[in-house]
């Protein structure tokens, strides 16, 4: 294994770095921030953006799940229709598949490869307002009273008979994707080009390598959906398209172009939640991660695995029995890895030294809420069940599961552990075990009664149901407000712990990584001497209770 | 190079001018992978209506006009030599050289355009842009149109990224060049801007038998 | 059989049954790995949670053995449950001749039926009990779902094509039918109610229902109004493929192909002949694309699949 990566010449070492200011303290107007180049600050830039998004596609799931108490419900049926639309847009492309690469993938992979910033700086900042841009076009459709085609806009409803704003939603869909498409570029070539001296591939922490698989998988399936969504755009501008089975179109073809996207898209949503179970676990159980060369290759499995299982979201769309059975097995191979990584991330904690501080129950959350969802996706993957469940509310429940519980959980777990080092100051450690427990608790009631609603055969995106599913929902409907509840509560508290919270050093949880060799919050240029790197992550020892961190100094306990 | 030009240094996070000339050049092939999936989508709709409507799609391929299609794949792979011999005096110091093969790939990348254009003319006299003014020719059936809705998106998005390309042609003559900054120390710029370049017109290879060469043979 | 499990839907086909089997199956499999990582998870935070007693030396160095071994253990049963469940669907979505047939028109937002008989209904399906009933399916405007939660079984009828599934039920009453892919604005009350009859119970509705003209005779009339019989009939000079005892058998086509005449392909050839010319025969009929509602399709496939049996019954 070859030990140096990067030359770095000695000319290139930032000259006062030890007086250099924080990243947050060095220049401070306004246009400082909105032009900057350094990925940190971008990195606020997008949480501060996709916080927003979380929170307007709640409002919306609060409204549906308002409307679902009661059979009659509250909502017009059209009012209902535009709500989940949007719920789901917004949910899916501005806040999840953006969530982790965007905020905590932006901040950490320069400082946990060793690197002064990305590859691309502007193209980094141009990603930001791409995605602000998209955001606006999807707040005007919204607005204007949104769009009511379902956000995977179905032909040939979406192009022929909704009769809402989806030409701006797919509009925003389209130009969304060239921020992906510029974060993604970003990340694959920074890794590959500006990692330290010493950081091999296999020393890269599983963080990195999660990045780089959604990476990878967001640089192809991207422009699918992007060429996908333009020709939607055509058909429904001009009238005239491909999908409409009046000129001779296919509607399948949407179908089958859009989950090209749209399944690896989950996986671009729950790789680098993997990534992030994977720095947390070890670091809190105090012991190196169970397989981490195993680990690796199973994200790269499933990064690559994720294209070729689109076509079992359409196993009842009428595709020949025998595409069927060939993507349900490729689907059975792709649970494969996956069911690896759950039993490594379990095993992890074998002899170790664990605590349960906030970050750590996150993460263990994540274990559970994606082996649930894992094990009902198998119950989804098997044809014969899922042409009995398949449009109703197990698989809402079950894709819930995997994207809203474990990547949000996983969110929630990454923000906890990081923000010493992004902010500089601790957080109150008895409050995030709380709402890490109430997410967990308010999760499980929102979502698991769905499961038992779709397997009695209630079809999702309904705005009324029969009465005798009342129970359930209500139960649903109640779970939600305690999920509310959860997801606000770190809003607050880690309000307050900016401004109060005590001052965090410079590696507060006793972590390996390369990010926690600078200061927190880091100087602008991250690291006042290149680190260089000699021994692969996680080298904690629970026996003695000491690490030895990655550029190998060793720590006491 | 101007007297007055100051020596580059690389960005911040860049050791050296050549880790950045490689990396600007991975970029640029990552960018590639993306652009290739982009079209490849594309192409990949139109033969799939193309096995379902073959004889349609004959039909209708009929009235796409050869000759401008010919004579515009003949001056882009042009256009990638001219491009070619730019990058190549770059490297060898050949300022005036490389300055005249840039501004005849712009050109070239141009007339390109301009026939694309007449030829669009040509295409809306023969009514057959979808929606503003059409008529089904005999044989092409209710799916002729499928074929034409392609060739307008197709060639449509195609304009739009030789256009891109024509201008970074122009932005590395009129800015990168003339402020010194491309040298035989450091030309990546110039290349990656050939890359991008290389693969537009890569793209109408792909393009051009799906349009013109349909139930011709 | 399953009605003593709670929370479980009506069974109530023969369909419902294969797949409950499988589902109890995978309930099983689902909460054996639940119960594991849980398990372990429970030990391991118990027992090594920071200042326990509990010994760390000796951990696992290598692990690629037990990798190895949970692939494996995994892969095993997937793939049992991939080939139980790939079996039922062939099974599921490949429709037998039936003992009854049932054409099935979706549009925003009801279901029209029609039964052979030429007695047709809305939002409400009459079937009789213990009988293979096939279902053909059209839809006049947007994707929708046919989805019977108590017989399991669900399939999207698009618009452009026929889609067909079958059921057989096996007990008497009344179930859900509803629509299980979203088709706008009034998706949720797009559902009608499956009555499952005895059969004299289902004899007698057949005849309450007063109509006088079956479905392929009402096809026979479409056939004509349109001019079909110009080419297609008994007595037509135009040399014009037979449709008599065409459906169920396998054509030749002009490319060299051969293509099962089914209600699809019956309806493909109406609508765009041009890409399904018979061997031996010239491109000559017009389409009909965009003249023919879906509901005079059906009757139209309705007719021509008659032909056949009437031949064969002479």
């Amino acid at each position: 294994m070859s030990v140096t990566t990067v030359e770095r010449g000695p000319a290139a070492e930032p000259a006062a770095a030890a007086s250099e200011p924080s990243y947050l303290t060095g220049e401070n107007t306004v246009a400082s921030w909105l032009l900057t180049r350094d990925h940190k600050r971008i990195a606020l830039l997008f949480f501060a953006s996709i916080t927003f998004f979380f929170f307007i596609g709640g409002f919306a799931a609060t409204l549906m799940r308002l409307n679902l108490a009661t059979p009659e419900g509250l909502l017009q049926p059209a009012v209902y229709n535009r709500m989940f639309t949007m719920h789901g847009i917004i949910m899916v492309w501005f806040f999840l598949i953006p969530s982790i690469p965007t905020t905590f993938g932006n901040f950490f992979v320069p400082l946990m490869i060793g690197a002064r910033d990305l590859a691309f700086p502007r193209v980094n900042l141009a990603s930001w307002y791409v995605f602000n841009l998209s955001g606006l076009v999807v707040l005007f459709a919204l607005v204007m009273g949104g769009a009511d085609a379902g956000w995977t806009f179905y032909t040939p409803l979406s192009t022929s008979y909704a009769n809402g704003y989806v030409f701006a939603a797919a509009l925003a869909v389209f130009i969304n994707g060239f921020s992906s498409i510029m974060t993604s570029l970003n990340f694959i070539v920074t890794i590959h080009r500006l990692r330290a001296p010493g950081m091999t591939w296999m020393r890269l922490p599983l963080f990195i390598w999660g990045i780089y698989a959604v990476s990878g998988v967001m640089l192809t399936a991207t422009p699918v959906l992007a060429m996908d969504t333009f020709l939607l755009a055509v058909e429904r501008f001009l009238g005239v398209g491909l999908f409409d089975p009046n000129h001779g179109g296919d509607p399948l073809l949407w179908q089958h172009m859009f989950w090209f996207y749209s399944h690896p898209a989950v996986y671009i949503m729950i790789l680098p939640a993997m990534g992030v179970a994977s720095e947390i676990i070890p670091c809190y159980a105090r012991r190196p991660i169970f397989g981490y060369s195993g680990m690796t290759m199973a994200l790269m499995a499933i990064a690559i695995l994720s294209f070729f299982v689109w076509a079992h979201h359409m196993f009842v769309a009428g595709i020949s029995i025998y595409s069927g059975v060939a993507f349900s097995l490729m689907t059975f191979f792709v649970a494969v890895p996956s069911a690896i990584k759950v039993f490594n991330w379990t095993v992890s904690l074998h002899k170790g030294s664990i605590i349960f501080d906030a970050p750590m129950l996150y993460a263990l959350s994540f274990v559970l809420l994606f082996t649930l969802g894992g094990v009902t996706g198998l119950m989804l993957a098997t044809l014969g069940i899922d042409v009995d469940v398949h449009g109703t509310y197990f698989v809402v429940a079950h894709f819930h599961y995997v994207m809203v519980g474990a990547t949000v959980s996983a969110f929630f777990g990454a923000l906890h552990y990081w923000w010493p080092k992004m902010t500089g100051r601790l957080y109150p450690e008895i409050w995030a075990r709380f709402a890490a427990i109430l997410t967990f608790v308010g999760f499980n009631l929102t979502f698991f009664p769905q499961f038992i609603l779709g397997y009695l055969g209630m079809p999702r995106r309904s705005y009324t149901y029969s009465p005798e599913w009342q129970s359930w929902n209500l139960l649903s409907s109640a779970g939600a407000s305690i999920l509310a509840i959860a997801y606000i509560l770190p809003l607050l508290y880690l309000g307050w712990s900016l401004l109060r919270g005590r001052k965090a050093s410079a590696n507060p949880w006793r972590a390996t990584g390369l990010e926690w060799a600078t200061r927190s919050p880091p100087p602008a240029h991250n690291f006042e001497r290149t680190p260089v790197v000699a021994l692969e992550p996680y080298c904690y020892d629970p026996e003695r209770d000491t690490y030895v961190t990655q550029e190998g100094v060793p720590h006491a306990g | 190079m101007p007297a007055s030009a100051p020596p580059l240094r690389p960005e911040i996070q860049f050791a050296s001018l050549e880790q950045q000339g490689e990396t600007a050049q991975l970029g640029m092939w990552a960018f590639l992978v993306n652009e290739t999936l982009f079209f490849g989508a594309l192409i990949f709709t139109y033969y799939i209506y193309r096995l379902s409507y073959p004889h349609e799609f004959a039909a209708a391929a009929k009235d796409a006009v050869l000759w401008c299609g010919s004579v515009n794949l003949v001056i882009l792979l042009t256009s990638s030599l001219t491009m070619v011999l730019a990058i190549n005096a770059g490297a060898q110091d050949q300022r005036q050289a490389m300055i005249g093969w840039l501004i005849a790939t712009a050109a070239l990348g141009g007339v390109f355009l301009l026939i694309k254009g007449y030829e669009y003319y040509l295409d809306f006299q023969d009514k057959v842009v979808p929606v503003v003014n059409f008529a089904a020719k005999p044989g092409e059936g209710s799916a002729g149109q499928l074929f034409w809705v392609f060739y307008w998106v197709a060639t449509g998005l195609h304009a739009i990224h030789l256009t891109v390309g024509i201008g970074l042609v122009l932005y590395m003559l009129l800015r990168r060049i003339r402020h010194g900054e491309i040298t035989p120390a450091y030309y990546a710029p110039l290349e990656v801007v050939g890359i991008y370049w290389s693969f537009v017109d890569a793209v109408w290879l792909f393009l051009y038998p799906c349009i013109y060469l349909v139930g011709r043979s | 059989m399953y009605h003593w499990i709670p929370f479980w839907p009506d069974t109530a086909a023969v369909n419902a049954i294969v797949v409950n089997n499988l589902y109890i199956a995978e309930l099983g499999v689902s909460g054996l790995i639940m119960v594991t990582v849980v398990a372990m998870m429970l030990t391991f935070c118990i027992r090594y949670r920071k200042g326990s007693a509990a010994s760390r030396a000796d951990r696992v160095q290598k692990t690629w053995h037990f990798e190895i071994g949970w692939t494996i253990a995994t892969l095993g049963a997937f793939l049992v449950l991939f080939v139980w469940g790939a079996a039922i669907y062939i099974w599921l979505y490949q429709a037998p001749r039936g003992d009854e047939e049932v054409y099935v028109v979706a549009k925003r937002w009801m279901w029209k039926i029609e039964h052979p008989g030429g007695q047709s209904e809305i939002d409400a399906l009459h079937v009789p009990v213990n009988k293979t009933i096939r279902v053909v399916m059209a839809s006049e405007d947007v994707i929708h779902s046919f989805f019977v939660p108590a017989f399991r079984i669900k399939r999207d009828v698009v618009p452009g094509t026929l889609e067909t599934i079958w059921f057989k039920a096996d007990k008497i009453g009344v179930f859900k039918l509803e629509c299980a892919q979203f088709c706008g604005l009034q998706h949720a009350t797009m559902q009608g109610e499956v009555d499952v009859l005895s059969g004299p119970d289902y004899a007698r509705w057949l005849t309450e229902q007063g109509v006088h003209e079956s479905l392929a005779e009402q096809g026979e009339a479409v056939f004509r109004a349109h001019g079909c019989s110009g080419c297609h009939g008994n007595n037509s000079t135009v040399h014009a493929p037979p449709l008599a005892g065409l459906y169920g058998t396998y054509v030749h086509m002009q490319d060299g192909s051969v293509r099962l005449a089914d209600e699809a392909y019956i309806r493909d050839c109406i609508l765009n002949p041009r890409s399904f010319t018979v061997a031996g025969y010239p491109p000559l009929m017009p389409d009909f694309a965009g003249q023919l509602g879906e509901d005079d399709l059906l009757k139209l496939v309705a007719y021509i699949k008659s032909l056949g049996k009437q031949e064969s019954a002479q």
